[in-house]
């Protein structure tokens, strides 16, 4: 990694997802790589949903961070492909998620309950109690599937697996 | 022999063409599907359900995005996403009618979607190994969320199926109602050729009869099918969708926040 590379990594580590504020973009995995071209900074990002429309607030950020730092000449590039999955949360996210109040996906790919039908169990993130229920696939954010706990009945969101 | 080398020779000529075509039928289907759900927005039956339409919504415009913005790298015109979304006219969309038929009432909205994402979600998964490389991203992309699409589409044909008798009634005839619609994604048109699967028609049969079944729903058996979406013959229904979601575009050209 040149010097130039890891100043923008430590630089985008620092914007946060405008929909959950204490994770990072980096956290979150949308930024896939930073690659330094003769002389030019060429920066990588995948959206996470389709239509989550944060992503082109994410874009806006990247850009104005790396203004705000001095890096040009830069590039910020768009790539779809691997798309996007929650397995490119980082552990740290993970951990971020859960202390935010949200359950953090479970698994690597689409959950295999959407496929197969069978519902998981998904740790409370208020009391880490076992016992919840879900009540809609589709929650607050394209994201998040809206759960609620049997314990102590507090409704929370669970990122779902993408 | 002649003959063949000259289709081949044409299919060829047509290949930029067609390819753009297609992504805009690709698009058109979820853009106009998707501002159509997205009518429910504050309308849903629970707050549960009116989020979830608006997610899927919000997925299918978003996917229609990356497909428009193909279609205007194809084109090589200069447009962009927008134009394709706000600037065309009722002949100039390529989706199928199934996307554009009212939402009725919930159970009528449940059985359009039912057909679309299970055809959505075979149509998808044979084009995550398509030979275009673009369409292969974005369908890889599209599947993951189509999966729950899928799956909420489904469970809802069986809750309102095998519930009470009045909403066993109302889905039944949503189910046979919106079948006419069903089937024109599998009557091939000219510029699909080559880049769109064939030979769905089977599976999505099978899988819709397992839910409609599990639904303790009869299985429409008619086989005569509306058409004409994917070349521009559309209902009188689209041009009321373009009106409300053109008009602040085309009253108010290139305005921004």
């Amino acid at each position: 990694m040149t010097l130039l590379e890891s100043k923008a990594w430590s630089v985008l580590s620092e914007i946060e997802d405008p929909e959950i504020p204490v994770i990072s973009v980096v956290d979150l995995g949308i930024v896939r790589t930073v690659v330094e071209e003769e002389g030019i900074l060429k920066v990588a990002i995948t959206p996470t949903y389709s239509g989550c429309p944060a992503t082109q607030v994410i874009e806006d950020s990247v850009v104005d961070a790396l203004k705000a730092a001095h890096l040009e000449p830069f590039e910020v590039k768009t790539v779809l492909s691997p798309s996007w999955s929650t397995s490119m949360i980082s552990e740290s996210g993970k951990f971020k998620l859960k202390e935010y109040g949200i359950a953090p996906p479970a698994d690597d790919s689409t959950d295999k309950m959407a496929l197969m039908g069978e519902e998981r169990q998904i740790t409370c993130p208020n009391c880490g109690s076992k016992d919840t229920k879900m009540v809609s696939q589709f929650g607050s954010t394209p994201c998040k599937a809206h759960f609620k706990c049997k314990d102590c009945l507090e409704p929370f969101d669970y990122f779902k697996c993408l | 022999m002649l003959l063949l080398a000259w289709s081949v020779k044409g299919i060829k000529m047509n290949d930029n063409s067609n390819r753009l075509n297609v992504a805009l039928h690709l698009g058109d289907n979820a853009l106009i599907l998707g501002h159509r759900i997205s009518e429910w927005c504050g309308h849903g039956p629970v707050l549960e359900q009116d989020i979830a339409m608006t997610n899927i919504a919000l997925d299918l415009i978003g996917q229609a995005k990356m497909y428009f913005d193909y279609a205007a790298e194809i084109e090589g015109q200069g447009h962009d996403h927008d134009y394709f979304a706000y600037r065309r006219d009722v002949l100039d969309f390529k989706n199928l009618l199934l996307c554009e038929i009212p939402n009725g009432d919930f159970a009528y909205t449940i059985a359009r979607q039912f057909y679309f994402d299970q055809w959505h979600f075979l149509l998808l998964t044979e084009l995550s190994n398509s030979e275009d490389e673009r369409l292969k991203e974005i369908a890889q992309k599209s599947l993951k969320e189509v999966t729950y699409h899928r799956r909420w589409s489904s469970e809802w044909v069986v809750r309102l199926g095998d519930g009470t008798p009045e909403s066993k009634e109302k889905m039944q005839r949503a189910i046979d109602d919106t079948w006419y619609y069903s089937g024109e994604a599998f009557i091939p048109v000219d510029y699909e050729n080559g880049i769109l699967p064939i030979g769905l028609k089977d599976q999505w049969m099978k899988n819709v009869k397992e839910v409609i079944e599990e639904a303790t729903l009869k299985m429409p058996t008619d086989e005569w099918m509306q058409e004409g979406g994917k070349t521009g013959n559309h209902t009188e229904h689209l041009g009321f969708i373009l009106a409300e979601m053109q008009y602040l575009p085309r009253a108010y050209p290139d305005a921004t926040w």
